[in-house]
């Protein structure tokens, strides 16, 4: 058995899985021509990557990390489909970072036109793009991509393997593949007697498989898809035997916990250990140059260790307070724009005298992540390897850059994904990874595991970047006529490129105006403009990226001209994307009939509505407040969704409300500020989010309408934060156009 | 400085300074992991066991304090085994990423212990405490309500 076998027997998350597998053939073909990256091991028997058979059974090896977003048990249900095997016989494990897994969904976001209405030309662009993410390696898990990309491809992958093993079946029987059918984890000859898969697996792996002519099922033949599948990891997680990356442990494992410099890129001029040397469990102090590092025979020994390190920190590479760095955003919107991305019409028309013309500006601050794991890897360094167990959206840039760090070269480099205690894009960034890496790397031989504490984690994100909008309206008979909208915040795209591949990518950002540009609506001049701020914090992909503040921005808006233009909020909308994109129509139609929308509601109830296209798929939230002895009562809140095709029911409405409470929190309490530098924030008291008692009943209604699949992962998260601003106004007349609303409002606590 | 805990029924003996909270002995020298370590301020609730069948914050109890025997989710009920909070957690689908539930699980089986039929007023005072960052309240909210079902007709 090779070394990475017996090293996943060992440790892998589901602690019977082992890894095997193939190649991705089938439908694309470039894929054809990437090596199987799953080495075979004895009595294991690759079939494709995606689908390991041995004697324990069938284990479904998927290339998505899981976060809570159920794509262990989506992904399992598009191989299970076309493999014909129980679900309750089926395994699931990551598979190991490779190319093979690249992420073809992500880079299609990437283009910057609507993708709401996509030519001919524009789909080939897409497929163009597609090879691009396979060239860089990506096997990201992020951008709400995860079914996009494996729609096809995973269904191929089982039915391939179904195919080849008929075909083994075939060979040892003297028959014709077309002679035998599959069943429950069996080929079934016309004689009736099943053959298990596994009694036939390792024949099947030593012909080719079998990828031409192979019809996938029929919508109306589907058994798992479409159906609420039972999630795959839910006994581990209800049994506390889930391995997350701080679970992992290892013969002979150090604990480590670390400090950097609070001012965030700042440089450590000096420090002093001697008494946290002297404490008890402590084994090393490890200068990391912009911080420090304590190794010691217990998590909690190192962090108070860690606190009795006296440091001096130099200063941060950026202004002192968000005050100031808000100044510099705001100041950006009067920059030359980086893009220009919809410029429908003429947004500079003169206005007639009767027309209603609206200004307006918002700002959003920055937000933390803040998972529930906080950041960790457990890292072994044995001078020409490293080993890196750890949960990660990224694990092929995770072992490139911890590899580097060490003076390694990433083939020397292997990364073990486990379950990700909540990822929202923190867990796309490689520095807790690196960091992990260049502690083990002092202690060659000696696994270490470095966790953050929870201060470290909160002050030490990519956050989701602070950002302003100043937005034009005018209103035409009752109708929006012109929306010209400028929005302004540090790049993420940018910044984080330049981490991943150090280069900063020229041209206009898309991600930057998303949720603003490329909305479903046909007004007549409708222009969106970006600009980006140039601010040293370090920022990120926070679920639903740049959709997060332009959501708000643009949704907000739309609410303010439907007011100024003295109509109903929902049905104005309603007339801004009929015509121009049905589906989106649909869902707030759809909203407008769960919550019986009559524009009217009693003194004392306030109601919103919003809607934002994004990652493919359109969502309208209405949501229902209410006013409790002058606290704010979120008590309703209906979502409408357009995926396209359903795959899994239960997991699209968990996603729909995950992402709304996300969205809920942030605009209600979430704020990351500066002072002297620092985040002022370090724990949940800081920085809290809704609890079981703040969060409304929901109701989810799931359309089917549009031609493509479309994410679910984030797009309720957009507009969650206009749709209870909105319920707001309704509420209080009070136009809230700076988050989060904590500021202005009391909330039940 | 050596502490005996008994454990899930199991004595284990741990040599660590007396004020090292319970959950770094669970974790990391007794190695039960299911009990997670989310703020270290009680704060959060994913820490959440039982001691003499109460819920608390492990991160807050010092080893010199544990004053009774401890049970983890490990000790709950296991797969095939299945305390009833655990089983209604299964058939609501309550986990997403999973990291807060070992906690959450924890504070619900306490609360059916004590209020074998809560009211929402109920519920929600006993799980406010426990944040979960996917959101999965409205489920944990129906598998208490099924759990407490389940265990009054037993």
């Amino acid at each position: 058995m090779s070394r990475f076998g017996t090293i996943a027997r060992r440790t892998f998350l589901l602690g019977t899985a082992a890894i095997a597998g193939g190649v991705a053939f089938g439908y694309y073909q470039y894929a054809r021509t990437l090596p199987n990256p799953l080495p075979q091991g004895e009595g294991q028997n690759p079939i494709t990557p995606y689908v390991l058979i041995d004697q324990d059974g069938v284990t479904i090896i998927t290339p998505r990390a899981e976060m809570g977003q159920g794509v262990y048990t989506t992904l399992a249900a598009l191989v299970a489909e076309e493999l014909d095997v129980t679900w309750e016989d089926i395994r699931v494990a990551h598979g190991p970072p490779d190319q093979a897994y690249y992420n073809g969904g992500l880079m299609s976001h990437g283009l910057p036109i609507n993708d709401y209405e996509r030519s001919g030309f524009q789909e080939m662009m897409i497929e163009a793009m597609t090879v691009v993410p396979k060239m860089a390696a990506l096997q990201v898990t992020g951008g709400s991509t995860s079914m996009l990309d494996a729609y096809e491809k995973m269904r191929l992958a089982g039915a391939s393997a179904r195919e080849t093993l008929k075909q083994a079946a075939a060979d040892r029987l003297g028959l014709s593949r077309a002679d035998l059918r599959t069943e429950a984890g069996a080929v079934i000859p016309p004689d009736g007697t099943p053959i298990p898969y596994a009694d036939l697996a390792e024949a099947a792996a030593r012909i080719d498989p079998i990828t031409r002519g192979i019809e996938l099922r029929l919508q109306d033949n589907w058994r798992y898809l479409g159906q609420s599948m039972p999630r795959t990891d839910v006994v581990a997680k209800s049994t506390g035997t889930a391995t997350f990356g701080a679970d992992i442990r290892l013969p002979g494992m150090k604990h480590a916990t670390l400090r950097m410099s609070p001012r965030l890129g700042g440089e450590m001029r000096h420090f002093d250990a001697s008494a946290a040397e002297a404490m008890p469990g402590v084994e090393r102090i490890i200068d990391l140059g912009t911080g420090i590092a304590v190794v010691a025979s217990n998590t909690w020994l190192a962090m108070q260790a860690a606190e009795a390190v006296e440091i001096e920190w130099a200063p941060a590479p950026y202004p002192e307070s968000s005050s100031e760095m808000m100044e510099i955003i705001r100041a950006a919107l009067d920059n030359s724009p980086n893009s220009t991305l919809r410029n429908d019409g003429d947004a500079d028309e003169a206005p007639d005298a009767a027309d209603i013309v609206l200004e307006a500006e918002y700002t959003v601050p920055w937000l933390a992540h803040s998972t529930m794991e906080p950041m960790n890897a457990v890292a072994l360094y044995t001078g020409d390897a490293l080993e890196l167990w750890c949960g990660t959206q990224a694990p092929v840039l995770a072992e490139q850059k911890a590899a580097e760090a060490v003076g390694l070269d990433a083939a020397q480099a292997t990364c073990h994904v486990t379950f990700l205690g909540g990822g929202f894009g923190r867990r796309g960034e490689t520095d807790f990874a690196v960091l992990a890496a260049r502690i083990a790397a002092e202690m060659p031989g000696t696994p270490v595991k470095t966790i953050w504490s929870r201060d470290e984690d909160m002050r030490h994100d990519f956050y989701r970047p602070a950002a302003a909008a100043r937005m034009r309206g005018v209103i035409r008979q009752g109708f929006a006529h012109t929306l010209d909208g400028r929005v302004a915040a540090p790049s993420v795209t940018r910044q984080s490129l330049n981490r991943v591949a150090g280069f900063t990518p020229p041209g206009p950002d898309k991600g930057h105006v998303e949720g603003m540009f490329n909305q479903p609506y046909g007004i007549p001049n409708y222009r969106v403009q970006g600009h980006l701020a140039d601010l040293a914090v370090p920022i990120g992909f926070w679920r639903s990226v740049g959709n997060s503040f332009n959501g708000f921005f643009m949704e907000s808006f739309i609410d303010e001209m439907a007011h100024a233009a003295g109509r109903d909020p929902l049905a104005f909308r309603l007339d801004l994307a009929r015509g121009e994109h049905a589906p989106t129509a649909g869902v707030l139609e759809a909203v407008a009939d769960m919550a019986n929308w009559s524009g009217e509601t009693p003194a004392g109830i306030g109601r919103g509505v919003a809607m934002t296209y994004s990652f493919h798929t359109p969502v309208a939230i209405a949501m229902e407040v209410s006013d409790r002895n002058g606290a704010i009562s979120m008590d309703r809140a209906w979502i409408a969704c357009d995926v396209g095709t359903a795959l899994d029911p239960a997991i699209i409405e968990q996603q729909m409300v995950s992402g709304l409470i996300y969205g809920l929190s942030a605009a209600v309490m979430g704020e990351i500020s500066f002072s002297g530098g620092e985040v002022e924030q370090f724990n949940f008291p800081d920085y809290d989010a809704l609890r079981i008692h703040q969060v409304p009943e929901t109701e989810v209604r799931i359309l089917e309408t549009q031609p493509h699949l479309g994410g679910v992962g984030e797009p309720s998260t957009p507009p969650s934060m206009p749709a209870l601003a909105n319920a707001i106004y309704d509420l209080t007349g009070e136009r809230v156009r700076d988050l989060p609303l904590n500021r202005r409002f009391d909330f039940i606590l | 400085m050596a502490t005996t805990l008994t454990i899930n029924g199991d004595t284990h003996t741990v040599d660590l300074p007396e004020d090292v909270p319970l959950l770094w002995a669970l974790r990391d020298e007794i190695g039960l992991t299911g009990t997670k370590f989310g703020c270290g301020v009680a704060a959060c609730g994913a820490c959440t066991v039982h001691i003499e069948g109460e819920a608390v914050r492990s991160c807050q109890i010092a080893l010199a304090d544990v004053w009774g025997p401890v049970t983890t989710i490990e000790g709950l009920g296991q797969a095939g085994n299945l305390h009833a909070v655990q089983a209604a957690w299964v058939e609501h689908q309550v986990a997403q990423c999973g990291y807060c539930q070992s906690g959450q699980i924890m504070q619900a089986a306490d609360l059916l212990s004590r209020t074998p039929d809560p009211t929402d007023q109920e519920i929600d005072d006993a799980m406010a405490g426990n944040l979960c960052r996917c959101g999965t309240y409205d489920r944990i909210r129906a598998a208490i309500r099924t759990a407490a079902a389940n265990l009054q007709g037993a």
